[in-house]
């Protein structure tokens, strides 16, 4: 996403040259604002595909398509001072089109396919048999940066910069991989949810029509960091040897963002604070008075070049996993404190239940105006969230364009064009493919079935 | 199954199938009214035992024992012959009587599962199989060409859980979605979709065809009991079917006691008093932080539901705290609501029930909560000051962490109970609301003996 970078502000004078001075002064405030959104609403929001992505091939002229399926899909919008409108509902594109148009929401969530339509919900229910039921929702996952305050030093709260972002790339890395490989789903869509966290959007059939129960078992198979804010350990990796899912995301992920990334760039080792804090982590009182020992002694003598933070971690590793450390406990720790500092931690409760709302990808969030664009998870590493288009970028681009030419694809010309390409290219396309696909198969079974039942 | 009032007569059914029962369907026995009742205590003293288990927090192998335990003591009979007939009529009268609200109905699917779950483990390699043909489980073992290329994979996972893994054994492949609690638990190897399940670990699947059986028969059978049964039978079983529910459940404090009901005003002064810790845990958060995640809401708001705190005084009591925090504007907005639902006031208007120990033990509260059970989801260190800051110090301290360190939680509680009030509990601590009354009743008797 940021291989090519967007160009800042200065830049982009620079391009207009004679207009230049002029154009300082009208050069549009970052932030959000109404009117903003409303322009972004009406030139650049990427309807047309969205709604592609919500028919999941049932919007066709096949005769297995349910033309009803879309429409029985809730949307939910926040609205300027914070009202907020449940159980929305579109028959078509045109119609979900001119409403976002018309309520300009601040907010767009997307919830579950019910079994009727959510907007006749009331009418359905005076039928007597409580019909209106979820029977489909993708599988999603929100991860949310506020969650690791316990483990970054760079920020807290909704702040994030890209000292701390890296523990984003671990998650998608790591739930992205295992549910490829692991659970064998193929479409699955990561978004930056526009200030401090990821969504992860599975869309597969089979993730779709998952119960509640089924969605806790991924969801708990994902859960290693546990404890409220009263418990002192909140990860206990116990048995002789990992579990494989764990013990391919410590090798393949966990263990060098740690050792290469964070625990230099968040210094997790520098002061005698954070010191104490991960010695917590060794169950051996002796062992952790020893290092305590060394690392005080290595502050006084500042005996080489390398980062403290790094020399103390390999002081740690080596008294821990070395021979005579016999008990498997105080091996295991080196383990227990890198998934604590990077593994994963996931709102549970967003992935448990079927009728969990979810922000749709390419709203703009109200607070830093930030679109809320794809991440591809194959090349998440570069993905930089302090350079996403924000909304008054995107309008000074097209204040630009205008001046050069008319188009109806406002977006291609954009930097909102690489996003919406890699959404249609990488996910909605494949995505299409084997929802026609799937459609063909089991229209093909039913006649064949129906044949058969003819012939008895 | 009929019921009659005279002697039985012996049913001869000698079928040489496994002891235990799928109870697919009612038999058709006849049953005396005593024994209609008898034998329904008997396993209701079996599922009761099994929930406290539960509560405790026992593991695989000491629930393993403790069913078996409960079994051999409550559902024997002296004929042998009428042995599986107790196990399938009791079950049946007790599907009747726990059919009849969603609350009940999910206790008894969850209590029977638990039962029949550790009673497959008991049964012989044998026997186990024949259940399994018995399920018309439509999975075939793994072919040793593929068992070849995923084998280390076995290894491993068996490894990880602490079993030795045994190159003879037989896996079944089947798509996650059927071995949801062995997914969850991390305690079966899944590759794309599939999850590869051994012969020692077959129950899960078993389970899940068990468990779906019996909630569809659930409903089902509250159709009945709803349609017909309770009016046909309401001289003769209702009375019996609606006794049994109630003798043993006990109170589920969803309606406040008429005589307690409490004024905002006293709040500060019962939550020092009577508050059992994980309340008085929230309630100090909540005047400390100003704020409460979802978990914690829900635990603290039904409680003072239960105690007697009316929806206008509940709503005065969140606000003053929340606005503090994040305005009086954003409370109305965001949160009213999910207290107004909390008493039936919104939503789907159900009256929720204030949470049970059992409940707030097994809830896994995570980054920046507060609920859950402070003995059992509190470190060490945080547990002790908590205690001192009750007033438990001391011997009576090191009393209750022993309980800790065994996972008896709610004995926990009790002896906390116990110290703080200086009487015995004998019944025991099994609701944060009976910790409240307990507490209550003490010290008015207290108040008026002084009085008097």
């Amino acid at each position: 996403m940021a291989k090519e970078r967007i160009p800042n502000e200065g830049d982009e004078m620079q391009i207009d040259g004679g207009v230049c001075e002029e154009r300082v002064a009208r050069a549009i405030p970052e932030g959000f604002n109404p009117d903003y959104l409303k322009i972004y609403y009406g030139k650049l929001f990427p309807y047309a595909d969205m709604f592609k992505w919500l028919s999941y091939g049932n919007d066709g002229k096949h005769p297995a398509c349910d033309h009803s399926y879309f429409g029985r899909r809730e949307f939910s919008f926040t609205l300027e001072n914070d009202i907020y409108i449940r159980f929305q509902s579109f028959g078509s594109a045109k119609e979900m089109e001119n409403s976002i148009k018309e309520k300009c929401p601040f907010k767009i969530d997307i919830g579950p396919v019910y079994s009727v339509d959510p907007a006749k919900r009331h009418a359905y229910a005076q039928g007597g048999n409580n019909v209106f039921a979820p029977v489909e929702r993708e599988l999603v996952f929100d991860i949310d940066m506020s969650d690791y305050d316990d483990v970054r030093y760079c920020c807290s709260g909704a702040d994030v910069c890209l000292e701390c972002w890296p523990l984003m790339t671990i998650a998608i890395k790591v739930i992205d991989t295992a549910l490829r490989d692991d659970f064998g789903f193929n479409h699955i869509l990561w978004v930056y949810s526009g200030r401090r966290g990821v969504h992860c959007w599975v869309c597969d059939s089979k993730a779709r029509r998952l119960n509640n129960e089924h969605r806790a078992a991924v969801t708990d198979y994902f859960h290693v960091y546990k404890g409220g804010e009263n418990s002192l350990k909140k990860v206990t990796l116990a048995g002789p040897v990992l579990y494989p899912f764990l013990a391919r995301s410590y090798t393949d992920v966990l263990k060098s963002f740690f050792e290469e990334k964070l625990l230099r760039s968040q210094n997790l080792l520098a002061s005698e604070e954070r010191c104490q804090k991960i010695l917590g982590f060794i169950p051996d009182e002796s062992v952790a008075a020893e290092l305590l020992d060394k690392w005080q002694g290595n502050r006084r003598s500042s005996i080489s070049k390398e980062d403290v933070n790094v020399v103390r971690w390999d002081q740690l590793k080596h008294m821990l996993q070395s021979g005579k450390q016999k008990i498997q406990g105080l091996r295991r720790c080196v383990e227990e404190i890198v998934f604590s500092y990077t593994y994963p931690r996931l709102d549970m409760e967003v992935s448990k239940h079927m009728n969990h709302l979810l922000k749709a990808p390419f709203c703009v969030h109200p607070k830093t105006g930030r679109v809320c664009v794809p991440i591809d998870p194959n090349n998440c590493e570069d993905f930089d969230p302090t350079t996403v288009p924000t909304l008054s970028h995107l309008l000074e681009e097209i204040n630009e364009g205008s001046m050069m030419m008319e188009s109806n694809n406002e977006w291609e010309r954009s930097s909102l064009g690489k996003s919406i390409e890699f959404f249609r290219s990488s996910f909605l396309q494949p995505l299409l493919k084997s929802c026609k696909e799937e459609m063909e198969s089991a229209y093909s079974a039913k006649i064949k079935q129906s044949k058969n039942s003819l012939s008895w | 199954m009929e019921i009659v009032r005279s002697q039985r007569k012996p049913s001869i059914d000698a079928s040489p199938t496994p002891t235990l029962s799928l109870y697919r369907s009612a038999p058709p026995l006849e049953v005396r009214l005593e024994d209609f009742e008898l034998y329904a205590i008997d396993r209701l003293r079996v599922l009761k035992g099994i929930s406290d288990g539960l509560a405790r927090g026992k593991k695989p192998e000491e629930m393993e024992n403790l069913v078996r335990e409960l079994w051999k003591t409550n559902m024997r009979h002296q004929d042998p012959a009428e042995v599986m007939n107790k196990d399938i009529i009791s079950h049946f009268v007790l599907r009747l009587v726990y059919c009849r609200t969603e609350e009940l109905r999910k206790w008894f699917l969850s209590m029977e599962t638990t039962l029949f779950r550790y009673r497959f483990r008991l049964e012989s390699l044998e026997s186990q199989r024949m259940l399994m043909t018995e399920f018309q489980l439509p999975y075939k073992a793994l072919i040793h060409a593929e068992y070849e290329t995923v084998k280390d994979k076995l290894v491993q996972v068996a490894r990880s859980i602490g079993q030795s893994s045994n190159t003879d054994t037989i896996f079944f492949k089947v798509p996650f979605e059927e071995v949801p609690d062995l997914v969850g638990s991390r305690r079966v190897f899944i590759l794309k979709g599939f999850a590869y399940v051994p012969m020692n670990q077959v129950v899960s699947l078993v389970v899940t065809q068990f468990r779906s059986n019996i909630s569809k028969a659930l409903v089902l059978t509250n159709r009945k009991w709803t349609s017909t049964i309770k009016e046909q039978e309401k001289d003769r079983l209702t009375p019996i079917v609606e006794a049994l529910s109630n003798s043993y459940l006990g109170p589920d404090y969803t309606q406040p006691n008429e005589s307690a009901e409490i004024s905002l005003k006293d709040i500060d002064q019962l939550a020092s008093n009577s508050f059992p810790l994980c309340m008085r845990h929230l309630f100090d958060k909540l005047r400390e932080d100003h704020h409460l995640k979802h978990g914690g809401r829900i635990q603290l708001n039904l409680f003072l539901k239960g105690v007697g705190l009316k929806l206008d005084d509940a709503l005065a009591f969140w606000k003053e705290e929340f606005s503090k925090k994040v305005g009086a504007e954003r409370f109305d907005k965001e949160y009213a609501y999910s207290i107004r639902h909390n008493y039936g006031k919104e939503g789907k208007r159900t009256d929720y029930t204030p949470f049970a120990c059992q409940k707030i033990i097994s809830s896994t509260p995570s980054v920046g909560d507060h609920h859950g059970c402070p003995y059992r989801h509190f470190s060490e260190e945080n547990l002790r000051a908590a205690l001192n800051k009750m007033g438990v110090g001391g011997r009576q301290q090191d009393e209750v962490m022993d309980k800790v360190r065994n996972r008896h939680y709610q004995l926990a509680c009790t002896l906390t109970f116990e110290a703080i009030h200086g009487t015995s509990c004998d019944t025991g601590i099994n609701h944060p609301n009976q910790y409240f009354s307990n507490s209550q009743k003490i010290r008015q008797e207290k108040v008026t003996s002084v009085e008097s």
